[in-house]
């Protein structure tokens, strides 16, 4: 226990004493977390829109001033001539073109139809298709206007069909940080970790310093404790400070028990150190680990569900997620967090690290060999 | 020059023996591409959605149906109870529950706006207010539907047109994603860790005696990178190519110009760092950590910049990635020429200069 105990001291001097590295785990990351938590929204605002009308007749200007009032759009730009427009989208100054023709109001009179051509630039694919939603939803309700004008109310009916309504359960105010902030607290806590575990055995066999351990009488497993211990605190620091600042900051609900999270945080810590281990061990240089590290979580993170849901991923894709951590902590602490689900919610996920931690560890504590 | 040469040589081999590095640096754009093609979408594609149908009649089960028959959703649950609701959520895989009210039919019938409420897990709020609004747009269509028979009222008909992307496909978005990223932390990575390799292991002092110029010494050591770089590109412009038929509308030769242009200026960043770092592990730091999200999340590569509150937007424009990114769009998807993208070419080029004009002040010929 004592010579654990010496060890720790020795791992912590060591991360403390370095001035720089200090400010890369703590400052950076929560900087990080601050600033670009924002980022990571969706929602289109200030959509540029250019208007080509055509037909300048009362119904279209009140068409047109219905997107200039919404907050959703704003017009860059008029003329009568649709290729000035095309060359703004060319440009990138216009992502929607409403093109009018001169026999709009005329159609719409005497043919009871009358049609309205959107341009929309779609190299986002996701961004325009909801454009072309919001557009669409910008002209029915116009329409719904007309009818309600044009005709005596007896006569139209119900000016709407079927009403519809909703709610947005856990996240009423549609609060994207609320769901970002735990993302992207995961992704930080797991580069922590996994590259200080990584490189720092990497580190002691590139200087030589491991064979001045090796000839000691340390044991194995306490050799693996004191390297891992120091990085499950922290981690767990971090994550700590990373909630308080999502809690004040932005918000988020914390409906769990926290101190679930925080038990589950360890068993998911328990792994990546394990896996960091495991990688420094069979690496020659902390070059190559850290690019061996750089892949697996960069096609971890990517995979883990942090900015789309692993539910619309592919069968295969949720198999190989299978042997992805951040996946699993990915979910419960979401689920933990803005759901407040339970031990009984996140059993498998549980269960399913916990033997992975097993694995994980026993396998860096058979390859570390004291003689080589 | 011949010094030079030699010292070239050695640089070449120290990155090439390394097999499993090799292998790394070469198999992380293709996995990415890939992910990205097969597994990462925004696409709304049969999401799972739950029914609550509390009237059970023929107009109901007809817009359950166009729901279903609309290509985004599935309906995978049909819920009997108010009880099941909370539950269904709790458990994950459904994002979204249509609920239609008792009498739903018959109220339609007599005039009456019978309701469909939608309930959405909000969690993630992004896929929420795509869920709501794909499922808004096909019900307000079998509502403006019915109108129509009732009585003969004027209609505007939206006709949307969807321009450089009419299939909506994501590989749009992520060939110049991933090259951004991948060639940006790639190259900046290796820059500044073999350098600062150097001066952690005392090997920079052999270097510094040496007749060797500390131009020379910084050249040497980079030449090998951007070879290696520049082939990681052109991988993944491949790749895009063959694989995913993105298409090349502009010119090949501009093309790989502006990589190996970006791929300069990520080096130079990465010499930048490596005169502030001592060790490998601080120069990985901040290769690694103060380049990855930023790059991800500030470039426009997942998330439009142009959405995002206003310190961000003028954030965005320190990240180099946002203007490559732009660049390659505009020549490979609406194969714009150099007249359309000189501005953000002029962007990148400053920027390499600033790196390395600022490595240069701080590059010390002696060690402390």
């Amino acid at each position: 226990m004592k010579t654990i105990l010496y060890l720790l001291q020795k791992e912590f001097i060591q991360v403390m004493r370095n001035k720089t590295m200090l400010i890369m785990i703590f400052i950076l990351p929560l900087v990080q977390l601050l600033i670009l938590v924002n980022a990571a929204t969706f929602e289109m605002k200030n959509i540029d829109t250019y208007v080509v009308d055509k037909d300048l007749s009362s119904t279209s200007r009140e068409m047109i001033n219905k997107f200039q009032g919404s907050p959703f759009y704003n017009i860059t730009g008029r003329s009568f001539d649709k290729s000035l427009g095309e060359k703004k989208l060319l440009t990138d100054e216009a992502d929607l073109i409403i093109t009018i023709p001169s026999s709009f109001e005329h159609d719409l009179r005497k043919e009871g139809k009358a049609d309205v051509q959107l341009i929309i630039n779609a190299i986002n694919g996701s961004a325009a298709g909801l454009i072309n939603a919001y557009t669409t939803a910008v002209i029915a309700d116009y329409n719904q206007n007309i009818i309600s004008n044009w005709l005596n109310p007896h006569e139209s009916g119900s000016s709407n069909p079927i009403e519809m309504n909703y709610s947005y359960w856990y996240n009423p105010e549609m609060n994207y940080e609320v769901y970002m902030v735990p993302g992207i607290l995961v992704i930080l806590v797991t580069v922590i970790s996994l590259f200080l575990t990584a490189i720092n055995i990497v580190r002691e066999k590139e200087m030589g310093t491991i064979e001045q351990i090796n000839v000691t009488p340390i044991k194995k497993y306490q050799f693996i404790t004191g390297k891992l211990l120091p990085f499950l605190v922290i981690a767990l620091i971090e994550l700590t400070i990373g909630l308080i600042i999502g809690k004040l900051l932005f918000n988020v609900p914390m409906v769990g028990n926290l101190w679930l999270l925080f038990g589950f945080t360890i068993i998911y810590l328990l792994v990546i150190l394990g896996f960091g281990l495991f990688l420094s061990e069979i690496s020659d240089s902390q070059q190559q680990v850290m690019f061996v590290v750089f892949f697996f979580m960069l096609v971890f993170i990517l995979m883990s569900g942090i900015f789309t849901p692993t539910e619309s991923m592919p069968d295969w894709a949720n198999y190989v997620n299978v042997i992805n951590p951040i996946a699993y902590f990915m979910e419960v602490i979401r689920m933990i967090l803005l759901k407040g689900s339970g031990f009984k919610d996140i059993l498998s996920e549980f269960f399913s690290l916990s033997i992975y931690a097993m694995l994980i560890l026993g396998l860096a504590v058979r390859m570390y060999r004291k003689t080589s | 020059m011949k010094r030079f040469v030699g010292f070239m040589k050695k640089e070449f081999i120290h990155i090439f023996r390394d097999v499993r590095t090799l292998l790394i640096l070469f198999g992380m754009p293709v996995a990415q591409i890939l992910i990205f093609g097969y597994v990462i979408t925004n696409e709304i594609k049969e999401a799972q959605i739950a029914v609550y149908d509390r009237s059970k009649d023929d107009i109901t089960q007809e817009i359950t149906d166009k729901l279903g028959a609309s290509g985004y959703f599935r309906v995978s649950k049909i819920i009997h109870h108010e009880a099941e609701i909370e539950e269904t959520f709790k458990q994950g895989e459904i994002k979204e529950i249509v609920i239609f009210e008792q009498d739903f039919g018959k109220k339609l019938i007599n005039n009456n706006s019978p309701q469909i409420q939608l309930l959405l897990d909000a969690t993630d709020a992004n896929m929420a207010n795509l869920l709501q609004n794909y499922t808004s747009g096909i019900i307000r269509d079998y509502s403006q539907n019915i109108k129509l028979k009732q009585i003969n009222v004027p209609v505007i008909q939206a006709k949307p047109r969807m321009v450089f992307n009419n299939e909506l496909k994501g590989v749009y978005m992520f060939v110049p994603g991933t090259m951004a990223l991948i060639l940006m932390i790639v190259t900046a990575m290796m820059t500044s860790i073999s350098i600062s390799r150097e001066k952690e292991m005392g090997s920079m002092e052999v270097l510094l005696v040496s007749p060797l110029r500390s131009f020379q010494i910084i050249l040497g050591k980079v030449a090998p990178y951007v070879l290696l770089a520049f082939l990681n590109g052109v991988v993944i412009i491949l790749l895009g190519y063959f694989v995913f038929d993105m298409p090349i509308n502009g010119s090949w030769v501009l093309l790989l110009a502006e990589t190996l242009l970006y791929i300069i200026m990520a080096l130079s960043l990465g010499i930048l760092i490596s005169t502030v770092s001592n060790t490998q592990e601080v120069a990985m730091f901040i290769s690694m950590f103060a380049l990855l999200l930023p790059t991800m999340l500030l470039s426009g590569f997942i998330f439009p910049v142009e959405n995002m509150p206003w310190p961000l937007q003028w954030l965005s424009t320190v990240i180099p990635a946002k203007y490559f990114i732009i660049l390659i769009k505009d020549i490979m998807i609406k194969g714009t020429g150099l007249a359309f993208v000189w501005k953000e070419t002029l962007v990148l080029v400053g920027m390499t200069l600033i790196f390395i004009i600022v490595s240069i002040r701080k590059f010390k010929i002696r060690l402390e």
